[in-house]
């Protein structure tokens, strides 16, 4: 076999080990693992994703409100391991098919499931390689050590010289967060960017202020982006109004407009306790084990 | 006009009414927003380097370049002069060819590559062959290669040479650096 065949080996091996390690860590605390739809009437409205059509249907972006109907249902400690599927996301770090894990408790806060991350990072790595740390692009970096983390309008203020949290500028955040704010985030511990403008989180819980923010959190490993997590919004009026904004503003950038979750909506007013959520990308948690640059190395096919 | 979709390594865009070539590639999108591209590129006229983000609504400007095959027939003055396919003369200043006037041979091929119908670039085969028209003498019996000495070709412009070549020797030259390569025929 060649080398290049005995690294695809290799690497499906570790991913194996991966998602073996991330069944056996939920199971361990009594989640359930259960599976949702892949092909929706209505996936979740984000102004900058866009789903893959799949018959009068679209094939889900993300299994967020199925698994916020489970909640709804009563189920308050769920993960699920599977496919999504993004519209012309294509580059080292992005596939428009992808396998995401996500994860959601009742009665926890995003406090809460940023330190079950860490465990959950610590236990993955440590299963599949036998120590907590990991080496990325020479660099060590040690995966039990204190997280870093700071809020955006500290980053923010640092790096690129502004505040999005007291006034936000869509295009101005997108750009210096992929060109300041991220570059500058440190290369050898796990780095985390807490409470987004409200702006910049459709789907999270907003903390009344001063200031006002959105309670999401992401997690950066040696620089990839590798969760998102958010204080879950469960008030139906205020995701009602957000999902009819969303529309309005992908209307006007000229998107493909999905319908609206009724059932999704309808849950949220049945009552949803307060609870938190993360996404997080299992080719990507691949990459970071195996040291990998291309998400294509990660992925079978 | 090009869009953002469109943009990955190798294409060309123009910026400020210069024509750039894309030298590197990324695509990011940080969550939940949108999507970035951010291109390293590098200027096609004088190799400056240029970093741009480009969003997905952006467009690019698309420069007009034309590559053109022309044959080297003789030196005027400043210009040179070559003959295209239709065998009508076309002058190119000294100027616009750069280095390459050190290597010109008659009747060879070159590609002049034109942006809004200048020149700014010209690519000429990788190997050609000269004549020396005047080097110190070598020793003789000298075989060593990695001991050098100037020696000029007939366009005035010095290469280094090994110590065994003599003048009136035809050696072969590597067009990209100007460097000695072989000896094709002796005195």
């Amino acid at each position: 076999m060649s080398e290049g065949g005995s690294r695809r080996s290799d690497v499906l091996r570790l991913r194996s080990g991966v998602l073996q390690a991330i069944r056996s860590f939920f199971v361990e605390r009594d989640y359930i693992e259960v599976e949702t739809p892949v092909r929706l009437p209505a996936p979740a409205l984000e102004l900058h994703i866009d789903a893959e059509p799949s018959g009068d249907w679209w094939l889900r972006t993300s299994p967020e409100l199925h698994l916020k109907r489970l909640l709804a249902a009563g189920h308050s400690r769920i993960f699920e391991l599977g496919p999504c599927f993004r519209k012309a996301e294509r580059g080292t770090l992005h596939r428009p098919e992808f396998t995401m894990l996500e994860w959601y408790r009742g009665d926890a806060d995003y406090h809460d499931t940023l330190a079950e991350t860490r465990d959950l990072v610590i236990h993955v790595a440590t299963e599949v390689l036998g120590v907590a740390r990991i080496q990325r692009n020479g660099t060590a970096v040690d995966l039990s050590a204190d997280w870093v983390v700071s809020t955006v309008a500290d980053a923010f203020t640092s790096h690129a010289g502004w505040d999005p949290v007291s006034e936000y500028d869509a295009d101005r955040f997108d750009l210096d967060l992929v060109g300041r704010v991220e570059p500058a985030l440190p290369d050898h511990l796990p780095a985390v960017l807490m409470d987004y403008p409200v702006e910049a989180a459709a789907l999270a819980r907003c903390r009344p202020g001063p200031p006002a923010v959105a309670e999401r959190w992401e997690l950066y490993i040696a620089g990839l982006e590798l969760a998102n997590a958010f204080g879950e919004l469960t008030d139906p009026v205020e995701q009602r109004l957000r999902f009819t904004e969303c529309s309005e503003a992908r209307k006007r950038a000229k998107k493909e407009v999905y319908p609206l979750d009724e059932p999704f909506l309808e849950a949220l007013e049945s009552g949803v306790k307060p609870c938190s959520g993360v996404a997080l990308g299992v080719d990507r948690l691949v990459m970071l084990l195996g040291d990998f640059s291309d998400i294509g190395d990660v992925r079978a096919f | 006009m090009f869009n953002a979709s469109d943009l990955r390594k190798g294409l060309k865009i123009e910026i400020d009414g210069q024509p750039y070539a894309i030298t590197d590639f990324t695509f990011t999108k940080p969550g939940k927003g949108q999507s970035i591209y951010t291109c390293k590129m590098k200027n096609m006229i004088n190799g400056s380097t240029l970093t741009r983000q480009y969003r997905s609504n952006d467009k690019m400007d698309k420069p007009q370049l034309e590559q053109v095959k022309l044959q080297y027939s003789y030196q005027d003055g400043d210009d040179y002069v070559f003959m295209n396919d239709d065998y009508e003369q076309v002058s190119v200043s000294s100027d616009a060819l750069g280095n390459a006037v050190n290597f010109l041979v008659e009747d060879m091929t070159v590609e002049i590559l034109y942006h809004n119908d200048k020149p700014i670039a010209v690519e000429l085969p990788i190997f050609i062959e000269k004549e020396i028209v005047y080097t110190e003498p070598g020793a003789r019996g000298n075989t060593a290669t990695n001991v050098l000495k100037p020696a000029k070709i007939d366009t005035g412009f010095e290469i280094q040479v090994p110590i065994f070549i003599n003048q009136g020797d035809i050696v072969k030259i590597d067009t990209r650096t100007g460097e000695y390569v072989e000896r094709v025929a002796t005195a």
